[in-house]
Order: structure tokens, then sequence, then C-alpha cells
């Protein structure tokens, strides 16, 4: 135990919580954002359904993610929420809006076309705000003696503008190749034909934001364009590709469930091009895993249930998942 | 004003609005779970309707607390970045350990506790919502247990960071000296709140219809409920007072208006205006003696005054002074509430006595008001401190400009009082209607024909007419 590095084993858990969180709220997130393009009734009504019964637990991972940060790695929450506070406001408040519309949405059939708005709405700031505070992350962040020095706006840049319009991109792809695996008639269609478009922008997003961070920052050209390591930096755009070629192929060929996980690669792929650029450092530039950790301790006493715990929620999550499998149907509203 | 204090009217705006939601959801979820366990033990169809219809209110109520939720895991960080930088180490791992062991508990088995009975059956259904009830409470647990880490912290050490850090064991941190009296204390709280709205929706059908069956269940469990929880609750409120006198006596004297010591017995002091300039409470109403009696249980007893302590750590005295005794004040019309209802029920008028209905209509919201009485006392009286006695709020704050924080508070009011005030209205749209025969499930997700409709569900109905 002693020998092991539990800050390196902390950072992977925060990791894959939240990608846990991305790719999971990102589909619904993303349904939200494509919202206004289905057709109001049957095609809405089926969308909504799709994901009613497990946007909460997607939800919950957002919360792991915060509260998981706080727990392992304090002095980055503590530098990282008031740098991009606008953001984090704004997400939130999105997070609101949408989440009381899964419900209210079905109780005020009156005011339905308004609820569906706010569901839009919310979740286009939500995920925005979350594109422009990756954008504020990878730009870097002014610290002095472990705290946050800059302003209230400094993570307003042309770069975190366009990280936040590629996550509304890769977010509403994952919407709709998700639609496309759960539902059925003319939403399917619509689905479909989103799906195949996004997929195109989504490569041109990917394409520029891969082109744009080397400027940010020399480290980050150094790591993705010297030899030899390029050798295995190259790979990610190369399984870039062949994934996007497979969800491309997938969606014309009709094959239901292939598009959706092609589009989680394709986060998966960006995911693991993020950790090349930013690792070792939680605030790049500024603040190493290791400086923001904390004491062994505290660790250990949250590993031990982790190691338990985490396997159990995934273990109950898909059951969940599984009593909710097939397509969500259209009878029996009332 | 200041950054400071508009991330603490930010913080006690969120919080408190947030607190509204588990505060029902809490005991709804535990009273979800006995009905259905009532409707699988006896096949009873009037237990099925109920639990439909406090089903769809409680998806409301979970949804408004689940989105409210979430800002409080980001406000920590928002509006309190020292603190959290700081406290991290020791309250960090509890609030992940809520999120794992509670708050994807509740959120997993939601979705099949809401829109599962026709996929699952009825055991499973069941389980589900245990799980989610469960969930609730393993919920209150930790967040409890961080809360009265701060008000009366324990086995901590600091690094040479500034940090608090677990001295070695992690039991005397969760099981800190104030933490088992605030659980109980809280957890009965959500459980009076539940059954006072539970009660009141009764007696609001009562009163247009005596015969409505679920109207008078309901009503009855309600009354019950709070017949017993109500005396528990100020027993556990007494021993939570004593062991806030114990560990934090500054707040306590701010609760009972204590500016000058006491060396003969402390009298109580009823109403009155506390005046923290003169150090005297003006117009005080007081009974001689009853202040030593209730908090040392010897009228002799001598009490000290909050003069004995510097006056920068005193808590801001006239709201605790206040906010106590809306509580205390309401908690004592609960157990009359309680009382009334008893004899009600020994001279079988429960659900004749209209008298009786409309008082716990008019009670109906008192839970909520006690409960966010309550938590204002408790953390106002923790004040000027973050981790009590050893942290200040002052030097808990995130270095955010006060036009940032202005701004945002003001989204905040707007945003909640928009769609928490929608939701508080679909509540009571629902509670509006009377229970019916047939309630109907939440109106979602394929709710398949009759077919597949478990056969218990189906005899239940049939039974009932």
């Amino acid at each position: 135990m002693e020998a092991l590095d539990l800050t390196l084993i902390w950072a992977g858990i925060i990791a894959l919580a939240v990608f846990a969180y991305v790719v999971m709220d990102g589909f619904d997130l993303g349904i939200g954002i494509l919202f206004p393009t289905f057709a109001v009734g049957e095609e809405r009504d089926q969308a909504m359904n799709s994901i009613a019964p497990v946007w909460d637990g997607n939800e919950t991972w957002l919360v792991m993610g915060g509260g998981g940060l706080m727990a392992a790695f304090p002095i980055a929450y503590a530098i990282v929420l008031p740098a991009t506070y606008p953001l984090v406001i704004a997400m939130l408040l999105g997070l609101v809006f949408r989440g009381v519309a899964f419900e209210f949405r079905w109780r005020d059939p009156a005011h339905r076309a308004f609820w569906d708005w706010a569901f839009c709405i919310g979740s286009v700031a939500a995920t925005f705000s979350q594109g422009v505070m990756l954008g504020a992350i990878l730009q870097g962040i002014h610290v002095e003696q472990g705290a946050y020095a800059g302003g209230w706006l400094d993570w307003l840049s042309p770069f975190s503008l366009l990280t936040g319009a590629a996550l509304l991109i890769g977010y509403a792809l994952l919407g709709a190749t998700w639609l496309f695996g759960k539902v059925e008639g003319t939403a399917q269609q619509h689905a479909r034909r989103m799906a195949g478009r996004l997929a195109w922008i989504m490569l041109l997003a990917i394409a520029v934001v891969s082109a744009a961070t080397p400027f940010l920052n020399l480290e980050y050209a150094r790591r993705w364009l010297e030899f030899p390591s390029v050798l295995l930096t190259a790979q990610v755009p190369l399984l870039t590709i062949i994934a996007m070629v497979l969800l491309l192929r997938g969606l014309r060929k009709g094959r239901e469930r292939v598009p959706f996980l092609m589009a989680l690669g394709l986060f998966l792929l960006g995911f693991i091009g993020l950790l090349i650029s930013v690792f070792p450092y939680v605030v790049p530039g500024a603040v190493t895993i290791w400086e923001a950790a904390v004491p062994r301790e505290s660790q250990v006493f949250l590993l031990v249930g982790t190691a338990i715990i985490i396997p159990v929620i995934v273990l109950y999550t898909s059951w969940s998942y599984w009593v909710f499998r097939g397509k969500v149907g259209t009878e029996g509203y009332h | 004003m200041d950054a400071l204090l508009l991330a603490r009217a930010q913080f006690a705006f969120t919080v408190s609005f947030h607190f509204i939601f588990p505060a029902f959801s809490i005991g709804l979820a535990s009273y979800l779970m006995v009905l259905e366990g009532l409707w699988l033990k006896t096949g009873s169809g009037l237990y099925a309707n109920l639990y439909r219809y406090w089903l769809k209110i409680f998806a409301v109520v979970f949804g408004m607390g689940v989105v409210s939720g979430i800002v409080m895991s980001y406000q920590f960080g928002t509006n309190w970045s020292v603190f959290s930088a700081k406290a991290g180490p020791i309250i960090g791992p509890l609030m992940a350990y809520e999120v794992m062991t509670a708050f994807f508990l509740e959120a997993g088995f939601l979705g099949v506790m809401l829109f599962g009975i026709n996929k699952v059956g009825p055991r499973l259904h069941f389980f589900a919502t245990c799980m989610v009830a469960l969930g609730t409470l393993i919920s209150a647990t930790w967040i409890l247990s961080v809360n009265s880490w701060m008000q009366t912290p324990a086995g901590y050490a600091i690094n040479e960071a500034g940090q608090f850090v677990p001295a070695g064991s992690w039991w005397p941190i969760v099981f800190n000296p104030s933490f088992p009296y605030r659980l109980v204390h809280t957890v009965i709280a959500a459980f009076l709140t539940t059954s006072l709205v539970v009660g009141a929706v009764g007696a609001w059908h009562l009163l247009r219809d005596r015969s409505n069956p679920g109207a008078r269940k309901m009503f009855s469990m309600a009354m019950w409920m709070l017949a017993v929880s109500a005396p528990i609750q100020i027993l556990a409120g007494d021993a939570h007072g004593l062991n806030t006198l114990e560990h934090q006596p500054a707040k306590v004297l701010a609760m009972e208006g204590d500016y000058r010591p006491s060396p003969d017995g402390a009298p109580l002091i009823l109403f009155g205006l506390p005046d923290s300039e003169q150090g005297r409470v003006r117009y005080e109403v007081a009974i001689p003696k009853v202040g030593s009696l209730i908090l040392k249980h010897d009228p002799n007893a001598p009490l000290q005054g909050l003069t004995d302590f510097p006056k920068e750590l005193w808590p801001p005295v006239p709201v605790v002074f206040w906010s106590f005794r809306i509580m205390v004040g309401l908690g004592m019309a609960m157990l009359a509430l309680g009382l009334f209802g008893l004899l009600a029920r020994y001279r079988r008028k429960l659900y004749e006595w209209a008298l009786l209905h409309r008082a716990a209509v008019a009670m109906g919201p008192a839970g909520f008001v006690a409960v966010i009485a309550g938590w204002v006392t408790t953390e106002v009286g923790r004040q000027p401190f973050t981790v009590y006695g050893l942290m200040r709020t002052a030097d808990s704050a995130s270095p955010l400009d006060a036009s940032a924080l202005a701004v945002s508070l003001l989204a905040f009011v707007v945003v909640y009082f928009f769609a928490f005030g929608a939701g508080t209205y679909y509540i009571l749209r629902l509670m509006a209607k009377p229970p019916q025969p047939h309630e109907p499930a939440p109106p979602r997700v394929p709710q398949r024909a009759a077919g597949i409709t478990p056969a218990a569900a189906v005899d239940a109905n049939a039974k009932e007419h």
C-alpha cells in the first residue's frame, strides 16, 4: 500500500467520473439541445421518455465530479471554481431549468411549449458553459500562492468560446445517435438525419480545436508533435477518423447501436487527447495533481469506500438501464 | 454591500431553498415505502391509490431537490474556496461518501420507482422504493455529519499548509459531539414536516368530502405520526440544546437572549427585543429560574452570559433569538395538533371534527417554516465562524468581486423563484385533487396496456369496490 501512488489513483478516479458524466449527461443534454428540432407531440414525447428514467442518475456524476474533486484535490477545486465562477453559475442555473422541465412539461400541458423551451435553453446553457470551462482551464488560469488571482472574466477568449461551441456539437451528436437507437418512426428518421450532419460538423470542430490547442502553450505543442512521442500521439487523430467513418457507416446501414458507441468513442479519444495535453497538471501550467492532493489519510479513507461502492453503483445503474432497454414506444400517455 | 455579505446571502439563499425539498422528500420517501409495503402486505387498493397519489407529488419535489442540490455541491467552491481548500481533506471525503452511498442510490432506483412498476413487478418495485427511502436517510446522515463537524470540530490536526487534516481515526470526525443529536433532531423534523403536509392534504379533502376513503386514511396516518413524533422531537430538541450548551455556549446564550450571566439561575425570556449594542433584552417578558431549569435541569444552576465572551465572537443575537422562538413555537403548535388529533380519535370524531381539519390545514406549511427557522438558528448561531472556534467566515470566502456575486445572486433569486415557484404551484394543484379510487400512475413513459399490469394491483383495485 505504501508504495502505491494514491494521488495517481485518485486522479484516475476523478478522470473516470468526469468522463462518465460527459458521456452520460452528454447524451441527455444533447437531446435537450436538439429538442426544438423534433416535432411537437409524439416525437418530443418519445425523446423525453428515452431519458426520463435515467437523467437523474446521469447528473449525479456531475455531483460526483465536483464532490470528488473537492475531496481528492481541494486546492484545484478552490482554484477552478472561482476562476470560472460565472460559467459555473450559468451551468447550474441551466441545469435547474432543464431539470424541472422533465416533470413540469407533463404537469402543465397548457404551458408545455414553454417548458420545452426551458428544457432546450437550459441544456444549451449548461453545455456551452461546460465547454467554455474546458477551454478556460486549457488556456491557463492565473494562480498566485495556490489561489486564483485573476479577474472574473478571465475565462473569456476566442479559444474558450470555440470549445464551448464544440461541446454543443459533441453533445448534440451523442443525443442524436442515442435517439437513433431508442426511438421509432419519424423521430428516428429525424435523429438519423441530424446525426449524419452533426458528425461532419463534429469532425470539423475536432480539427479546429486540435489545431488551436498547440498555440495556447508551447508545452502542448511539444507533447503532441515531438519525435518519438508523436508516434503514439498520432494514433489519436487516426482512431478519431476511423471512429467517424464507422459512425457514418452505421447510420447509413441503419445499425442502431453502432453510431452511439462510435460517438462515445470519439469522446473517449478527445478525453485521452486532453489527458495527453495536461497530465500531470490539474490546473494546467500551475498546479499538479500532487500539489493539489489531500493528505494520504483522506485518500485512504475515501478509497476504501470507493473501491467497494463504485462497482455496486455501476451494477445497479446498469440494471436500471436494462429495465428501460429497447425502444421507448409511444403508447399509453395520459 | 461587500463581497463577504453577498457570498453569505447567496449561500444562505441557495441552501435554504434546497433544504425545503429534502425536508419534505425524506419523510415522503419513507411514507411511500410504508404505503407500498402495506399495499403488498394487505393487497388493499386503498394503499395502492395513496401510493400513486403521493408518488406524483414526490416526483416533482424530488426533481427540484436534485437540481437545487447540484447547485450546493458547487457553491462550496464558488463562494467558499478558501474554506474548501482548508477543510477539504476532512469534509470532502464525507461529502463524497454522501454522493456515492446516497445520491447514486436514490437516482439509480428513482427511475424504476417512478416508471418501472409495469416492467419489474411489485416486489422489485417495492425494493426500489425502499432503496430511494434509504438513500434519503443516508444522505441526511452524511451531510449532517459534515455540518456537525463544522459546528463541533473533532478528530482533526492542522498541517503546515494550514489545512484541517484527520488526526488519526475518522471515527471522531464522523461521530463528532453534536452529530447524533443533530441527526435525530433533523430527521424527525423531516418526518414531522411530511406528516403535517399529508395531514393538511387529507384534512383539506375531508372538509369537502368526509367519506373519501383516501383522504380519511392519509389523515389518520398523518395524525398518528404527528402524535408520536411531536413529543419525541421536543425531547430530542432538548437533548440537542444541552449538547449545544456544552460545545457552543454562545449560540445557546444568543438563542435565550442571556446577555448577562445569571449566577443564581437564569430566567426564561419568552419575548423581548434583543439589543446587542446595550447588551440587554428590551421589553423582556421572562419567567425566573425556568431558563436554568430547561438548560441545566436545575432551577438554581448558574448560567453564563454573552458578556462572558468577547463581543466579536457573538453571533447576530436578534436573528438567532427570533428564529429559535419561531421554531419552538411551531413545535409546540405541532404537539397541540397531535394531542387534538388524539382527542378527536378518542371521541370518534377524527373524520368529522371540522375545527381539527381546519387546524391541520393551517399547520400544513408549519414544518417547512420550523425547519428553516431551526436551520437559521444553528447556522447563524455558529457565526462568526465556518469551523466553530477555528476558522472565521471572513477568512473562508472566495476571491470574488462583489459585482460578480451580486449579479449571480440576482440570477439565483429570479431563477429559483420562477422555477421552484412553478413547481410549488404544480404540487399544490396535485394536492388540490382528491385521491381517486383509480389513481392514475405518473403520466409518462409507456404505461403498457392493462394486460401486463401486476396482478396485485388489479386485484387490489377490484377489492376496493
